[in-house]
């Protein structure tokens, strides 16, 4: 077990393992990117309120779902990088926050888009919007505290503490559909029967979409984090070589 | 559980009863933004291998010629 950890915090190993995994990841995506688009945008049947707008659902639901991600892995990460000081954890840490704030984005895009028609409004200041809204912000506030430290090791320290306080703001957001009655509706329930208000026909696809969107959030990043690596091993032997070699 | 296609024409399609405006702009930000999201990191490794090698023959070039140098000229090549 120790050694397992140990290993998991040697970048060349982890830059070795992720290059060998890479490519299945990469066709796993596509694969189910491919399926879930066609059909979303082809087979799923209008909803009876909503009409064709339904389809966004399988945008919108994905990147808002991950979106609850972001923070617990930072912080996770933040963890391992105050208590062990892993090199590999701060790395992951620091590609997180600009993924998770261009994540949050587009789930905060879509659902405005959405909105839109469906509610009559691009924008309201319900729980679940603002909360969100808040975590984009948060995330703005991760990359900027980095960036603003010159010493790389004392805003390795300052992220992480952000990151572990900002979890507060996760729960927020998950239960705000629940502590504030306003528009965000709750989260719908998956049945199998066909007279669920959830079919298969609808649900089906979304589960499909949102292991596409997590595998394409996974799969972009272990490319930032290979970067990281390169940029901040490059001294080291095992770099040197391989840039030699390429 | 499968429906057949949901739509009678190509037309119908795009116009995806009436909110062709909501659906297609939400799915081309998505697809925007996959494509940027990978390759950009690919360019960036593209950018970093190219650079870290020309600092790699450099460095060589210095040490192999470094004895004919005279100290002025190694600092020069260093920026």
């Amino acid at each position: 077990m120790w050694l397992w950890f140990s290993k998991l915090g040697s970048p060349k190993w982890f830059y070795e393992l992720s290059g060998k995994w890479l490519p299945w990841l990469a066709a796993g995506m596509s694969l189910l990117l491919i399926v879930g688009i066609i059909w979303a945008l082809l087979f799923v049947p209008p909803d009876y309120q909503q009409g064709d707008t339904i389809r966004i659902m399988y945008v919108h639901v994905p990147f808002a779902s991950i979106s609850l991600a972001f923070f617990p892995l930072m912080a996770v990460a933040g963890t391992i990088t105050l208590v062990w000081r892993m090199k590999l954890a701060d790395m992951v840490a620091k590609t997180v926050a600009p993924l998770g704030a261009w994540f949050t984005a587009l789930a905060l895009a879509s659902g405005s888009i959405w909105g839109s028609d469906i509610w009559g409004t691009w924008w309201i200041w319900d729980g679940r919007l603002t909360s969100m809204l808040l975590q984009f912000f948060l995330l703005v506030g991760v990359i900027s505290l980095r960036s603003a430290l010159e010493d790389a090791d004392a805003a390795a320290k300052a992220c992480a503490l952000l990151s572990i306080v900002g979890c507060i703001n996760v729960f927020v957001i998950k239960y705000s559909v629940d502590w504030w009655n306003t528009l965000h509706q709750p989260s719908g329930s998956f049945s199998l029967s066909d007279e669920a208000p959830n079919p298969p026909e609808v649900w089906v696809p979304l589960v499909i979409m949102i292991v596409a969107v997590y595998l394409f959030f996974v799969v972009s990043l272990i490319l930032s984090t290979r970067n990281e690596i390169l940029e901040r091993e490059r001294r080291s032997q095992w770099v040197q070589e391989l840039i030699e070699a390429n | 559980m499968f429906e057949s296609i949901q739509f009678s024409s190509f037309g119908d399609f795009v116009e995806m009863g009436g909110y062709a405006f909501n659906v297609w702009s939400v799915y081309a930000l998505f697809l925007l933004f996959f494509f940027i999201n990978l390759y950009f990191p690919m360019l960036k490794r593209k950018q970093i291998m190219r650079e870290k090698k020309r600092r790699l023959l450099v460095n060589r070039e210095k040490v192999s010629i470094g004895s004919k140098l005279s100290n002025n000229e190694m600092d020069k090549n260093d920026s």
